[in-house]
């Protein structure tokens, strides 16, 4: 089972959360993750770590104790400053060689799910990408649920032999729980080689336009071929400054060349999962369900009663939007009063 | 040079369902379809092949059935296709599936780049692409919008992340997992047809690819499916009725008790 030699599990302890620094910040996910990697290690009564990459991380790691750390392992070197699979996998193995958690948490971002499966297979250990939901069972694994098929399957997954027990999680999905905790931060040398990638990184173009950063957005206001044209789309993004969220768009808009494909929402586009996701004149194809349905609130704004849509959604308004999303936006700009 | 481009046949996922019965998964009487993100993969390889001339080989892991992914992309312009076929295959997580994948392309010797999709929409893991660079040890890129090859045997991409572009440097060999920016698929041509209807695609079972039954397929995985079930239905949908201004005046207070920022 698992390739040759089960590896000797017992000598694995403890839950560990890998956290993403971006441009000079942590980056919300790694809360996420080490909260759910606090419940976990608990309920096991074990301890827990993040891993903190970087260069020119000063004492930012320390905030990461605030949410669960019993310690925080920081490796700060010129060669972490931009991401890189190479660098960022052999610095994680060596560290995960080092101490042996027997669970290790990623983010399933555009970092975690490139390089993540890397050190799976570096360390000869098993891999469940985009988890939704994180337990430990009777016999103390890590039960892994995660949708699959376009979100029409939810599938639960263990590694019984593989070590660590590996997954990436969901943005947005775990909640950061502040647990401070007396942790320390271990600032750790790893040997030159380490560093080495054959990748060389020639620029990093941060997006400018926020308006189509939709995997990070909190509120993200999106727009279907209902709204007819170029230039009624304007109501969607009016709408999304206004919630200062970003603005998102089914397949069809994108094809009318309304909005560039960064917008795009579904299958072939992003998935996204904010606190709150408007979809106003979209009819909800599955393409564009699998991509959204994982927001917490759906707003579905139809004239049609029977739009798919509505099956996803956690408020329906079913009214011609010509007239509902300038009112709308009036009220908004009306505040309180 | 040699391309190798790893397609998958998926089930057209919006089919597949959950038997309320057995809690299995029902995937009879489901249209396979190739995943939608290799068809741009092959894209990508066959313009590199129209620029700079090279063999491109499609290569699959799956069913006997998965031949006919096979034909379709070699009636595209693909040069030649491998099946990976065999009952111990069966059952495979990504570890199995990028090992067996490796296998072949070792087999098939001095391959310079292998192209995958950003993921598959079956098992929507994007594994299999980083997993098979791994074990080949090449270096790869992920989530590719563009790309270019260079005289000196250096691929310059551009790659799209959560945070905006990249671009980066890579030398061959290497892998790269694709995104639709990379082109539109183009169409079959009755030309290609005509070879594909006639090709003979070679079958490479456990053997033809030297590997033992303990690390292919269900055996050979470290990841366990325990179980299959339905997405929890949303049941908290609340439809707001009354005139436009008391819908709006209603979803306004709906979000402000949510907390929902911004407002
Ligand atoms: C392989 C494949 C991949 C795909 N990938 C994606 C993807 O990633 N993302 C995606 O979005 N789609 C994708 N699609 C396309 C998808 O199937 C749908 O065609 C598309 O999502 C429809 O877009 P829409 O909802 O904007 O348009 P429509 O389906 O035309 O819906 C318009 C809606 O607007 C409503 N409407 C019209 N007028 C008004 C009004 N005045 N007031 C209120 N409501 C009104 C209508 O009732 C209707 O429900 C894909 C398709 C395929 C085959
Ligand atoms: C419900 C469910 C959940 C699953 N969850 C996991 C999980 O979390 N972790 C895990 O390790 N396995 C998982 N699996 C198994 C996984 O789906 C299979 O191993 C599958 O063969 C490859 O993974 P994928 O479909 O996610 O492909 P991806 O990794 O998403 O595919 C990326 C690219 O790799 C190439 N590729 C993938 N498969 C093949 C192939 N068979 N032949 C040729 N090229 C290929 C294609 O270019 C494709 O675009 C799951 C399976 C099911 C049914």
């Amino acid at each position: 089972v698992g390739s040759g030699a089960p590896t000797d599990a017992a000598s694995y302890r403890g839950v560990w959360a890998f956290a993403e620094w971006r441009h000079g910040r942590v980056h919300a996910v790694s809360y996420e993750l080490l909260s759910a990697a606090r419940r976990l290690a608990d309920k096991k009564g074990v301890s827990c770590a993040a891993v903190l990459l970087g260069e020119n991380l000063r004492d930012r790691a320390s905030e990461l104790l605030r949410y669960g750390a019993d310690v925080v392992y920081v490796v700060d070197h010129p060669a972490l400053r931009h991401f890189t699979d190479e660098a960022y996998s052999r610095c994680l193995v060596e560290l995960v060689r080092r101490h042996k958690p027997e669970i290790l948490l990623a983010g399933a971002t555009s970092i975690g799910r490139s390089f993540i499966p890397r050190v799976a297979a570096m360390l000869q250990t098993g891999l469940t990408a985009d988890c939704t939901d994180l337990d430990i069972s009777d016999e103390g694994l890590l039960l892994q649920t995660r949708p699959a098929f376009g979100g029409n399957v939810m599938a639960t997954i263990i590694c019984p032999y593989g070590r660590p027990q590996m997954a990436t999680v969901r943005p947005r999905v775990m909640r950061p729980v502040l647990d401070p905790r007396n942790g320390r931060v271990e600032s750790v040398t790893l040997p030159e080689e380490v560093f080495r990638t054959r990748v060389q990184v020639l620029q990093v173009i941060p997006e400018e336009d926020t308006t189509a950063k939709l995997s990070e957005a909190e509120v993200i206001i999106s727009g279907g071929r209902g709204l007819q044209k170029a230039e009624n789309f304007r109501m969607v993004e009016e709408l999304a400054r206004l919630f200062k969220g970003a603005v998102g768009a089914s397949r069809s808009v994108v094809e009318e060349g309304w909005v560039p494909v960064s917008h795009q929402v579904g299958q072939t586009g992003q998935t996204v999962s904010p606190t709150l996701y408007m979809a106003i004149g979209i009819s909800g194809a599955i393409q564009h369900i699998v991509g959204m349905q994982g927001s917490k609130i759906v707003v579905a704004v139809n004239k049609d009663p029977e739009a798919p849509i509505f099956d996803v959604a956690s408020c329906g308004v079913v009214a011609d939007l010509f007239e509902f999303v300038p009112a709308f936006i009036e009220r908004i700009r009306r505040g309180e009063s | 040079m040699k391309i190798v481009v790893c397609i998958k046949q998926v089930p057209d996922a919006k089919n597949v369902r959950i038997d309320p019965n057995t809690h299995t998964l029902v995937r009879q009487g489901v249209e396979s379809i190739i995943n939608p993100f290799d068809l741009f993969a092959v894209e990508a390889a066959l313009r590199l092949k129209d620029q700079h001339g090279a063999h491109v080989t499609a290569l699959t892991m799956g069913p006997p059935q998965a031949e006919e992914a096979l034909r379709e992309v070699l009636s595209r312009g693909v040069d030649d296709a491998v099946l990976l076929s065999d009952r111990a295959f069966a059952g495979a997580d990504t570890w199995a599936t990028a090992t067996v994948l490796a296998a072949a392309i070792r087999k098939i010797q001095d391959v310079s780049l292998i192209f995958c999709g950003k993921q598959a929409i079956d098992g929507d893991t994007a594994q299999v692409g980083p997993e098979l660079a791994t074990l080949l040890d090449m270096p790869y890129a992920t989530f590719v919008k563009g790309l270019e090859l260079q005289g000196d045997g250096h691929l310059h991409v551009v790659r799209k992340t959560d945070e905006g572009i990249e671009e980066w440097r890579l030398p061959l060999p290497a892998l790269l997992t694709v995104l639709r920016d990379v082109g539109d698929p183009r169409l079959p041509s009755l030309k290609h047809k005509m070879r594909a209807r006639k090709a003979v695609i070679p079958v490479w079972g456990l053997e033809d690819v030297g590997l033992s039954e303990d690390r292919v397929g269900l055996r050979g995985s470290f990841t366990q499916v325990v179980r299959v079930f339905s997405p929890p239905k949303r049941s908290d949908r609340w439809m707001l009725e009354g005139s436009v201004a008391e819908q709006v005046e209603k979803l306004y207070q709906y979000l402000k008790e949510a907390k929902v920022p911004g407002l």
